[in-house]
């Protein structure tokens, strides 16, 4: 029995659909997506059947976690730029150019004003242990989340203000947030949510 | 020079300078590579989804003196007190003496109670729904009937109160409650004296 002799294909494929894709499928991504913003804490939030989405600037952020820790952002380098200089100033804290940079890096930050140098000058893996983050203050002695949000609104008056809170959070803690904005007269603000299936049938 | 001393040795035969045909197929795998490289880096690093929101107004504390305060008939007034372990009760009209009843979060309970008590309205609200879904209107025109619809005669005033014990979640499924069963007149308060006795009373 004669051997039967399998003609030799050549195993090349033209790839170039294959990088038409891959490049279609990159740009793609490039345009429509935006970075996810780095936050110091995991936070599920709570679902709602609202379908009003955030815009993407001119927003600061309050993120509340569940262990009640209250942290701030506002967005743009500039801005944050000048809202460290402006919160250092008031409570009378000499940061120097590295650090106030440092900052305009941070997305969201929980600290008192008191080691905010010591923070910034910590090492970016150091920066998000839990021991390093405790929150800004918000009772009525010390409020320093009202400070941060009047510093905010000062640099920017087009700023909206979201909060964004942990399911678990016990209520006090909102109730201490909501308050400190009520006192700057601050009565619009958005809290975040995800997106529910929507009210059940029955 | 390795290049130069190859081309010198094309020039041994003297002939006519010949360009030798080069395959214009280039490989592109390792393009491709990069291309998937970069896709999954992109996929990994950004989100697609908008977080929603829910927006709330809250009161301004200024200006507000005994006599611009709005006073709702005890009729329309609803209270809701958020509770611990996610329960919730709730009374019609004033405090005192009033039934406190207890319910839960789902469709059958808080929603069921609020649709009946807001009964016109709510099927006010759903036939302009329908209206919007037959007819394409105009999103903005929708919002001001709606609007206009909620700031019915008869709609319910809600105070919505929470213990120290609730969480966050049962506040956004309380207001959730309101846009559902379409309720605009609602505000977030705190506890009064006559309520906070009232919580001690049925060991809320």
């Amino acid at each position: 029995m004669p051997k039967v002799k399998v003609a030799r294909k050549s195993t090349l494929v033209d790839m170039t659909a294959m990088c038409d894709v891959a490049f279609l499928l990159l740009t793609f991504f490039m345009l429509t997506s935006n970075f996810t913003k780095k936050e110091p804490v995991l936070v599920s939030t709570p679902a709602s059947v609202s379908e009003i989405k955030i815009p993407e600037t001119n927003i600061m952020t309050i993120l509340v976690d569940k262990d009640g820790r209250v942290f701030f952002g506002i967005d743009g380098q500039d801005k944050r730029q000048e809202l460290i200089k402006q919160m250092a100033e008031a409570y009378k804290i000499n940061l120097t150019k590295e650090e106030i940079r440092n900052y305009s890096l941070l997305d969201l930050v929980g600290n008192r004003m008191e080691v905010m140098k010591s923070y910034l000058n910590l090492q970016a893996e150091v920066r998000d242990r839990p021991e390093n983050n405790n929150g800004i203050p918000s009772d009525s002695t010390n409020n320093q989340l009202k400070d941060w949000v009047k510093s905010a609104r000062g640099i920017n008056p087009e700023l909206r203000i979201a909060i964004k809170a942990d399911e678990k959070t016990p209520y006090p803690v909102i109730k201490k947030v909501m308050k400190s904005l009520q006192e700057l007269d601050e009565n619009r603000y958005n809290l975040i949510t995800r997106l529910d299936a929507g009210p059940a049938k029955d | 020079m390795a290049e130069l001393s190859q081309d010198s040795g094309s020039h041994k035969k003297g002939g006519k300078k010949r360009s030798k045909k080069v395959s214009t197929r280039i490989d592109l795998t390792p393009m491709v590579d990069l291309g998937f490289l970069l896709i999954t880096f992109f996929m990994l690093a950004t989100s697609l989804i908008k977080p929603q929101t829910m927006e709330i107004a809250m009161p301004s504390n200024k200006n507000v003196t005994e006599q611009n305060q709005t006073v709702a008939k005890a009729s329309q007034a609803v209270t809701l007190i958020l509770g611990k372990n996610d329960k919730i009760f709730y009374y019609f009209g004033k405090t005192e003496g009033a039934q406190v009843i207890e319910t839960d979060y789902s469709g059958k309970g808080l929603r069921k109670m609020l649709l009946e008590k807001n009964y016109e309205i709510a099927k006010q609200a759903e036939g302009l729904k329908k209206e919007k879904l037959k007819t394409h209107m105009d999103e903005d025109v929708y919002q001001k009937k709606l609007t206009e619809i909620k700031a019915g005669k008869n709609a319910p005033v809600v105070r919505i109160m929470a213990t120290d014990e609730a969480n966050y979640k049962n506040l956004v499924d309380a207001l959730d409650e309101m846009n559902i069963c379409s309720i605009s007149r609602y505000a977030i308060v705190d506890l009064d004296e006559p309520d906070k006795l009232l919580i001690k009373d049925k060991n809320i």
